[in-house]
């Protein structure tokens, strides 16, 4: 068995793995990246639509050429890396297994460990539909790789269920293949993904964007032949008699993203209700010396905010070898942050109260959109700690606030605040 | 009954900021008035997708013998959105040779558009 | 060249039977008209072993259900196929319901059955099964009961039957059978077969079969049954759990897979379409309202996929095993359930049916009933695997994460006699696409395997046969279609 040993291993090359090894590098720390793909980059290679890199570089990118920066520096630095090694198994000891054709099987011990694998999409929203099981259904991403990497065309005509981002951009992909669009289902009120892209990708091209509407039946027993799609009410039944068919030979779904932790989990890390490991302030999982950061954390609007993400990550990790490694620390007291009403989950899961006085960044989602609301932090004693009025919040919306607790006068003893997006008072009085 | 000439030619769904106004654009008499928007970022928006919208364009190109078949490429510019098409056409008829490098110009002035096709990463021989 | 058996039908029955038979000194042949074997009833089936108690007395799938599971134990024992013996209870939720439990252990106690118990104390079952109901008042509990599942102990009959001999013809649809001076030929769309011996194990379409050759004394009417599967992480099962039964079906089950999954299901509705597979709102809704009389707390939520399946049920409700009044022609249909139970018995007694019609039982000197274990990443530990890896650098390469599945294993399904030639081959042989994310990682990869391992075009790749291709065209080729056709105009 063939034996590493590097201060820092970083699993997974994508956006968020790549920037994280690249700040540990450059505190002259050793790192070593391993990737399952044949090259470094990630999903954003497959992403060829522009948008990317406002935040990290002022200026709009595609995501290869986001990748590719990133790519240049590791080359750069001479950070080491595994391409198609699959991490089979990690430990609390910071043992990293992997394998790979040519080495076999892979043991690396190191100081600490940087997960960045990143997620995968849902299927969920198939696994109900009733009728066949055809040929011709994909997840929208997996269809983005066929036709942007492997070169292939999954179908002619589409019906994409679910208006997330992948599944409208993907829409306009295949429009400009020479493919037809017909439908973007959606079984909510609103649009899950980005404005933009409603914009941009389906209303420039005429795709009509169905919302309250599900796909209720697969038609075909060979290939897929068409779609029943439904009106949903309320609770997302079907409202009889408002079913329409829609003929076509592929069906995408772009359902939503959730983080991949099977590792994760092996590992012994706690994973919270968003399917992210529990992290506390430092992007630190409940083993010592494991972090997490990027869309295996939480899935992230925007490959801008992976990368600030990974580089917190990157920053924590050096600060964990450089004073933490190796020591005996006093019992950890933390403070627990619970989602309150309207917060699908919120990170950090946990606070160290060692670090009260630093800035914490708090990033969550709210459940469903709101106009002019309340952002509030409360502690376990209902003492409000902190305030923010929004004007709009939605699902797709990742929320970002940077506050310093004690410096809003929380109560060093308290266990635990609940962040809460609610109707502010004076609107809900100003209605009357 | 000059108020006759007033109408909303187009409604344009400002996308800079997730608010989403809908800016009308409205002529009355020669002249092209926008309400609706609630910033001035808007209303350049509206301006510029009234009058001349323009989209940069995100597509790949066919490679001969490299590490992957298809190498993602862009427009350096913005091109004009009724034309996009037609240069989709042009670039589905074009392969290229690796090596390749990014911003590598493809394609040089596309349709004369004043817009190369650049490639969007690296690309190996196979 | 003139076999000496034919068999019709590759699903359970029919692989089985070929199986079995492969021990003699015969010429034989399997056609299956889909792209698979184990592509019909057997694909879609609850996987149970059944006790045999449960058919009244005077029906001959009784017998073989009960001598049937017997033999499991020596089966399992050759032809390493995933077999757990973990014991059935038949649930009763009223009082009134444990005559007939009682009834059932004492004829099924005096025809042989093993073990059969009737429970009373309700802290011993719910000791036993601690998911099932608060109002269970008895339970029967069968400890030869057993699950399996259906369509790798086919695999593993037809690997084991193409190793001693028997010839798979997939893609073969029999279209007539000629019966001229004791030989039949049979005529598919591209071939013809002659055979001496005929044995129709065509499932659904064991009638159509039998009327080719002029026998028209039965009918089978397709019964749809749907199925709802629950994540691995979401419920743990100890039994299979029955209702009580009534005059109409065993009812809806709730049973663990092999693999750990748990399942709730079959429904029983009689269609005419003999292709429809497809599920239904209303049907997935019945069994979810059924299952839970018995496990209240069904992971609704952790579903993680919904099929169904077709029984060919025959209009006398029985096994209709034959050896018929065309002499050489034998009659295997209406193998409803406890169809899977029997499998083994049904094939013996068309061994000594063959015997009867002169058929050379002469036993092969080379016989070998030992299918070896397909070799697992999963099984292997870190050593061992780094001495796979360096011997065939194939174990090293993850095409699916979710199970953890290397390229080798998807080539030996490939290359497997009688392997897979389709994704849904590949899928069911060893499990890429089976898990979490239900094949969005692999999928690309698996068609990449596929098209080098069988050297096709990746459009030409397929999820289960004629007509199911995964991609329509290179990117670009739709986009210039549609400037060339408009040059033309």
């Amino acid at each position: 068995m063939k034996k590493y040993k590097s201060d820092v291993v970083v699993i997974g090359a994508g956006a968020g793995g790549l920037a994280a090894a690249i700040e540990v590098k450059k505190a002259d720390l050793e790192v070593l990246i391993i990737e399952r793909d044949k090259e470094l980059g990630g999903i954003t290679l497959q992403c060829i639509h522009n948008g990317f890199g406002l935040k990290e570089f002022e200026e709009e990118l595609t995501g290869p050429e986001y990748a590719q920066r990133f790519i240049n520096q590791v080359k750069e630095l001479k950070i080491p890396f595994l391409l198609d090694s699959m991490v089979i198994e990690i430990t609390k000891e910071k043992l990293v297994y992997a394998v790979n054709r040519n080495e076999g099987l892979i043991e690396i011990e190191a100081k600490a460990i940087i997960l960045a694998m990143g997620c995968r999409e849902k299927t969920r929203g198939a696994i109900n539909i009733p009728g066949f099981r055809p040929a011709g259904i994909y997840t929208a991403g997996q269809a983005q790789r066929f036709v942007n990497i492997e070169g292939y065309l999954p179908g002619n005509t589409y019906v994409i269920l679910g208006s997330g981002d992948i599944g409208m951009i993907m829409a306009r992909r295949l429009t400009w293949e020479g493919c037809k669009v017909k439908a973007v289902v959606e079984i909510q009120p609103y649009v899950s993904g980005l404005l933009r892209n409603q914009v941009q990708c389906l209303e420039d091209y005429d795709i009509p964007l169905i919302t309250s509407y599900t796909v209720t039946k697969i038609h075909g027993r060979e290939r897929i032949k068409g779609v029943t799609v439904s009106k949903v009410g309320r609770n997302f039944d079907r409202i009889i008699g408002s079913d329409k068919f829609i003929e076509c030979d592929t069906l995408l779904l772009s359902v939503g993203l959730i983080p991949e932790n099977e590792l994760t989990l092996e590992a012994g890390a706690e994973l919270s209700k968003n399917g992210g490991p529990l992290v506390d302030e430092n992007l630190e999982t409940t083993i010592d010396g494991i972090f997490a950061c990027g869309n295996v954390l939480q899935v992230h609007d925007l490959v801008d905010l992976v990368t600030a993400e990974a580089k917190r990550a990157g920053k924590n990790v050096i600060e964990y070898i450089n004073s933490r490694y190796g020591k005996d620390l006093m019992k950890k007291e933390i403070i627990k942050c619970v989602p309150g009403e309207n917060v699908n989950y919120v990170k950090p899961d946990i606070i160290n109260k060692r670090n009260l006085s630093e800035e914490i960044i708090f990033t969550f989602r709210v459940r469903h959109p709101d106009r002019r609301v309340l952002i509030q932090f409360k502690d376990n004693l209902q003492k409000i700690i902190y305030k923010k009025n929004k004007f709009y919040v939605i699902p797709s919306e990742m929320l970002e606030l940077n506050i310093n607790l004690e410096e809003s006068g929380i109560n060093p003893d308290c266990k635990s605040i609940t962040i809460d997006v609610i109707p502010r008072p004076e609107v809900l009085i100003e209605e009357d | 009954m000059s108020e006759s000439s007033v109408s909303v030619v187009k409604v344009i769904r400002c996308i800079v900021c997730p608010t989403g106004c809908q800016i009308q654009a409205i002529s009355k008499g020669s002249d092209i008035i926008f309400e609706g928007y609630t910033c001035k970022r808007g209303l350049e928006y509206a301006e510029q997708e009234f009058y001349e919208p323009k989209r940069i364009l995100t597509t790949t190109i066919r490679v001969e013998d490299g590490f992957l078949p298809l190498i993602p490429v862009r427009t350096d510019k913005p091109i004009f959105k009724e034309k996009l098409f037609e240069v989709l056409i042009e670039i589905a008829k074009t392969v290229v040779k690796p090596p390749v490098k990014m911003g590598d110009i493809l394609i040089e002035n596309i349709l004369e558009l004043d817009s190369n096709i650049i490639a969007s990463r690296d690309l190996a021989k196979k | 060249m003139i076999y000496d058996v034919i068999i019709i039908g590759g699903g359970v029955t029919g692989c089985c039977i070929a199986r079995n038979l492969s021990k003699y000194d015969l010429k034989i042949a399997l056609l299956e008209k889909e792209a698979d074997i184990a592509s019909g009833t057997t694909k879609a089936n609850s996987g149970v072993v059944h006790a045999g108690f449960a058919s009244p007395r005077e029906y001959v799938k009784r017998d073989m259900c009960i001598e049937g599971n017997k033999l499991y134990t020596q089966a399992f024992e050759e032809l390493n196929f995933s077999f757990q013996r973990i014991g059935s209870f038949v649930v009763a939720l009223e009082d009134n319901q444990i005559v007939k439990l009682e009834e059932q252990r004492k004829q099924g106690t005096q025809d042989g059955i093993p073990g059969l118990e009737v429970i009373l104390d309700k802290k011993k079952i719910k000791y036993m099964e601690p998911n099932i109901t608060d109002d269970v008042v008895g339970v029967l509990h069968a400890p030869t009961a057993g699950i399996v599942s259906p369509y790798g102990m086919t695999y593993a009959l037809a690997e084991n039957a193409a190793m001693n001999g028997v010839k798979f013809f997939r893609n073969q649809k029999v279209r007539r059978i000629n019966h001229q001076n004791y030989t039949f030929v049979i005529k598919t769309k591209d071939k013809e077969f002659k055979a001496n011996n005929v044995i129709n194990a065509a499932g659904v379409y064991g009638a159509k079969i039998s009327k080719m050759v002029g026998l028209d004394y039965f009918k089978i009417m397709p019964r749809k049954g749907e199925y709802i599967i629950f994540d691995r992480n979401a419920m743990h099962l100890n039994k299979i759990l029955f209702p009580t039964p009534t005059k109409v079906s065993k009812g809806i089950l709730i049973c663990p897979t092999v693999s750990g999954n748990t399942f709730v299901g079959p429904n029983a509705h009689n269609i005419t379409d003999k292709k429809d597979i497809s599920t239904t709102e209303a049907g997935l809704k019945e069994i979810l309202e059924s299952g839970r009389n018995l496990v209240p707390n069904l992971p609704v939520r952790a579903s993680i996929r919904n099929f169904a399946g077709l029984r060919a049920v025959p209009d006398t409700y029985d096994f209709v095993i034959d050896n018929t009044d065309v002499y050489g022609f034998i009659n295997v249909v209406g193998i409803l359930s406890p169809g899977l139970s029997s499998c083994y018995a049904i094939a013996k007694r068309v061994i000594e049916f063959l015997e009867l019609l002169g058929a050379n039982m002469t036993v092969k000197e080379d016989y070998n009933p030992i299918r070896p274990k397909p070799e697992r990443f999963k099984d292997f530990s870190k050593i061992e695997l780094d001495i796979k890896i360096k011997e065939d650098p194939t174990w090293g390469r993850i095409i699916c994460r979710c199970e953890t599945i290397p390229e080798r294993e998807i080539i030996d399904a490939i290359h497997s006699p009688v392997g897979a030639t389709t994704l849904d081959g590949i899928k069911f042989r060893c499990r890429p696409g089976m898990g979490r994310c239900q094949g969005g990682f692999c999928r690309p990869r698996l068609i990449e395997i596929l098209s080098r391992e069988l050297n096709i075009p990746y459009e030409d790749v397929v999820k289960m046969g004629e007509e199911t291709n995964f991609l329509v065209a290179k990117t670009k080729e739709i986009a210039l279609q549609s400037v060339e056709g408009g040059n033309k105009e």
